[in-house]
């Protein structure tokens, strides 16, 4: 009980620290912005390619973001157009239209136009870009009725929500005159981006920094941007970021790009806002997955055991700081109408844990020992590690010996998607936008063995993937919730994989910085309307 | 000439040693788990199947690691280091633009540890047991024992973050367009730091050897025969135990002077320089062959050619050191 208090008081303390920054951004908002300034961003990682429309990443978007820009963004207002203006579907929804924005042109003084968008599809979105080609599987063909007007045709239903919502990470559209009869893997400007946004690219040091120069003919008029120059830093080692936050070289780092601790610490200190606002659109679960090939595992009430031995608040306090709660299935509560809460939950509860597992058939041996697991903690950062951690903790406490196996990102991989070589593993599972974009292919058996989260629990289950299926082609958005809420709760019920904890990243930013962090996905936005106070 | 003729038995001698290198150590990254393509996926959270097949196929890891070996050694022997898939550049390219940082940065640090490391050791042996050998002696250790990222980071601490007189990381001010002298003297205060940081522990190191090595040296016969022939005390010094205590000293200079391609992970990623052990460290992580390899190849050289610098120096400073 003392423990649930804690994180409600927590939770207190971040709503009114949300507020306070809300608050401060109002009343900064009313300022007349001032054009000019340089923004310095911290990055952990190199990204190789800088091309969005080859690679869905966040790593990418951070970057590409200011160059290149979507159809369809995302705000906290819902998906508004940015190279798209409407969107409407044919009635048997094998047809979708976009209207393209008039007046744009492409950083090379080129125009854009349906041609850009039809050959984007056809020749990156479906056949290159990961994620996109499960989803563009059954686009057939783009017509460009006239250079304004593109329209997707479908050999089978292709859902309007699923399209729109996938568009702000997976809808990019490159220029054709620059790609077209290239080699479009090796064409020099997936390192050195030419795109329709308020950022032009100039200069990519390996190792070093990105530098992105004002676009000085920018479709939503000369005022904007507001800044000269975004320079991004490359910064590996957590601790020297948050050390170059302080001393004012970096004005912001997304991404848990440093540790929790510098985190909290940063956050109190008045210089910087720090929280998981304009992280909405990114969040992940952290997971505990089974590998049912196992014959214990195999057995519900033991891996129903685990989940009642897990003690989420303490694992929400200590590791993320409060900056998450507690999940419902696979799909996140940020998932809009797709999302529910009803479904069947099991509660911190050792001695229940301990009963299922008795009734199981696996008593407490003599050495005080159930039984072993072989568990693989993912190495994607802070959270993985020390929830991997914690796994092991817990499940001491109900008699279950856990061996944790550590490796670094190909190793997971490799031991956990293609050899199958582990008890159970821990990890985190990104949601985008739409439970069909990456989300169900989790829980849906056939997918080739190897493919990186795909379902490596060895679960097949005719009525789950009956209700993948259906969902994937159902055009009426209620009935397309229904159908995600049943796999939630069978998700639940089944149990091949805990969706413990949903949390969005955390982000700091200098204050220096204004109108940051003003849309869900901000840090893979535009920042057309960010300009810097000194 | 028969220095020449030593100079090229000894280089044809090293061609094998090198083969035998990139073949060991090609097949020793083979044997780690996954490739890029899969820490890649890692990175991107994850892709398709087809995705996955394509990249492959693309990057040649579909083939049987013999072929792939045999690949690379048929470009390596056309000085061909290939192409980086992680830095979509060319390796020799992502190599030379990380080479003279890692350079600057050891050679910087060993030169100073070196010089003033032999001079406080030969200093602290000189007057050994007095309060200065035991002051020196004392903060030798201190720094031999302290960890480099420790140190580090304190002097993050103090010179960046509280007192602001240097940059907490980097190899230049990006946003400020330097050129000519003005950026020189910028990458100088970005190198500052480090360079200190790296130095006091090789410092340590020479310090502690070159004191040993003096006190052994001082007390040997022909020492004594210089003393009784009335050599002045600072003639003793320079001439007669230095240059022979100098021979374990050069020895370890050597062994450094191998590994500075090797640059050093820690200080490098602490201070985001973008020098060739960090790179190192994430071509590893990302599993990038064709980077690690290169450098492999690079140290693999600059070992041989060490080597043998270090035999000539040792034949210089001990006539009695004959070259065969």
């Amino acid at each position: 009980m003392r423990k649930t208090h804690g994180g409600l008081m927590l939770g207190a303390c971040i709503a009114a620290l949300s507020a306070a920054t809300v608050a401060q951004q109002a009343a900064a908002q009313q300022a007349e912005p001032k054009r000019g300034g340089t923004v310095f961003v911290h990055m952990n990682t190199e990204q190789g390619v800088l091309n969005p429309a080859l690679r869905a990443s966040t790593g990418v978007y951070q970057i590409t973001g200011r160059f290149m820009e979507p159809l369809i963004d995302k705000t906290y207002d819902g998906y508004v157009g940015v190279l798209a203006t409407e969107w409407s579907s044919s009635e048997d929804g094998k047809a979708i239209t976009f209207k393209l924005r008039d007046g744009v042109r492409w950083h090379d003084g080129e125009a854009f136009s349906c041609d850009d968008v039809a050959f984007s599809a056809m020749e990156l979105w479906k056949p290159l870009l990961n994620y996109s080609s499960t989803l563009q599987a059954n686009l057939e063909s783009v017509d460009c009725p006239d250079p304004l007007t593109a329209v997707f045709n479908y050999s089978e239903p292709m859902p309007l929500d699923l399209i729109v919502a996938a568009m702000p990470d997976l809808g990019h559209p490159v220029p054709r005159h620059l790609y077209e009869g290239t080699d479009i893997l090796k064409n020099p400007h997936n390192q050195a981006p030419v795109g329709t946004g308020p950022f032009k690219f100039q200069e990519y040091e390996r190792g070093q920094y990105i530098i992105g120069v004002r676009n000085d003919d920018y479709w939503r008029g000369p005022e904007y941007p507001y800044l000269d120059r975004v320079i991004w830093r490359f910064i590996p080692d957590k601790a020297a970021g948050a050390a170059a936050l302080e001393a004012g070289e970096l004005h912001e780092s997304g991404f848990n790009g440093i540790s929790m601790a510098d985190l909290e610490r940063l956050g109190k200190d008045p210089r910087f806002d720090m929280g998981t606002q304009g992280f909405e659109n990114n969040v992940a679960h952290s997971t505990v997955e089974f590998n049912l090939r196992n014959p214990i595992l195999a057995d519900l009430k033991v891996r129903q055991a685990i989940y009642h031995g897990l003690d989420l608040d303490f694992a929400i306090n200590t590791i993320m700081r409060g900056f998450a709660k507690p999940g419902h299935g696979p799909i996140p509560s940020v998932g809009g109408a797709n999302y529910t809460d009803d479904v069947p939950v099991y509660e911190y509860d050792v001695e229940k844990a301990k009963a299922l597992l008795d009734e199981a058939g696996y008593p407490v041996g003599p050495d005080g020992i159930r039984f072993k697991l072989r568990h693989r903690p993912a190495p994607w950062g802070e959270y993985t590690q020390l929830w991997g951690e914690y796994f092991a903790q817990a499940m001491k406490e109900i008699g279950i010996q856990v061996d944790l196996v550590t490796n670094d990102a190909p190793g997971f991989l490799n031991g956990v998607y293609r050899d199958h070589d582990f008890d159970t593993a821990n990890g985190w599972h990104q949601f985008r936008s739409d439970p069909a974009v990456s989300t169900t292919v989790w829980l849906r058996s056939g997918a080739p063995v190897g493919t990186a989260w795909s379902n490596q629990f060895g679960y097949e289950s005719a009525e789950m993937d009956g209700l993948i299926d259906a969902a994937a082609e159902e055009l009426d958005p209620a009935k397309r919730a229904d159908l995600y809420h049943q796999i939630q709760r069978l998700a639940m019920t089944d149990l091949p994989v805990i969706f413990a904890i949903e949390h969005p990243f955390v982000g700091i930013t200098n204050k220096k910085l204004i109108n940051h962090h003003n849309t869900p996905r901000w840090d893979s936005s535009s920042w057309y309307d960010l300009w810097i106070d000194e | 000439m028969s220095l020449l003729l030593y100079l090229l038995r000894r280089l044809l001698q090293a061609l094998p040693v090198i083969l035998l290198i990139i073949v060991g150590s090609f097949l020793l990254i083979k044997l780690a788990p996954g490739d890029t393509v899969d820490a890649l996926v890692g990175d991107m959270g994850g892709a398709d199947p087809a995705f996955v097949a394509r990249l492959r196929q693309e990057y040649g890891l579909d083939q049987p690691v013999l072929v792939q070996l045999w690949r690379y050694l048929v470009k390596l022997a056309q000085l061909d280091l290939g192409w980086s898939y992680v830095y979509e550049q060319p390796v020799t390219q992502v190599l030379a633009s990380r080479l003279w940082v890692t350079l600057l940065l050891m050679l910087g640090a060993l030169s100073s540890a070196f010089v003033v490391g032999v001079a406080l050791g030969a200093f602290a042996a000189r007057r050994a047991y007095s309060a200065a050998d035991n002051i020196i002696s004392t903060l030798g250790l201190v720094f031999y024992a302290m960890p480099s990222f420790f140190l580090a980071l304190l002097l993050v601490l103090l010179f960046s973050v509280k007192l602001n007189w240097l940059p907490v990381g980097g190899i230049r001010d990006i946003g400020a367009f330097h050129t000519g002298w003005r950026l020189w003297l910028d990458i100088a205060t970005h190198l500052l730091m480090p360079t200190l940081a790296l130095s006091l522990i090789y410092l340590a190191f020479y310090m502690r050897l070159m004191r040993t090595s003096v006190l052994e040296v001082m007390d040997l016969d022909f020492v004594r025969t210089a003393r009784a022939k009335g050599a002045g005390s600072s003639r003793l010094m320079f001439h007669h135990i230095m240059r022979n205590a100098l021979l374990p000293v050069i020895t370890l200079l050597g062994l450094q002077i191998s590994t500075v391609l090797g640059g050093s992970v820690v200080i490098e990623t602490i201070f985001s320089l973008p020098g060739l052990g960090q790179l190192a460290y994430t071509s590893v992580v990302k599993r990038d062959l064709n980077t690690l390899m290169g450098i492999i190849f690079l140290c693999s050289i600059i070992v041989v050619v060490v080597n043998i610098l270090t035999d000539l120096v040792y034949a210089w400073l001990d006539p009695r050191i004959e070259l065969k």
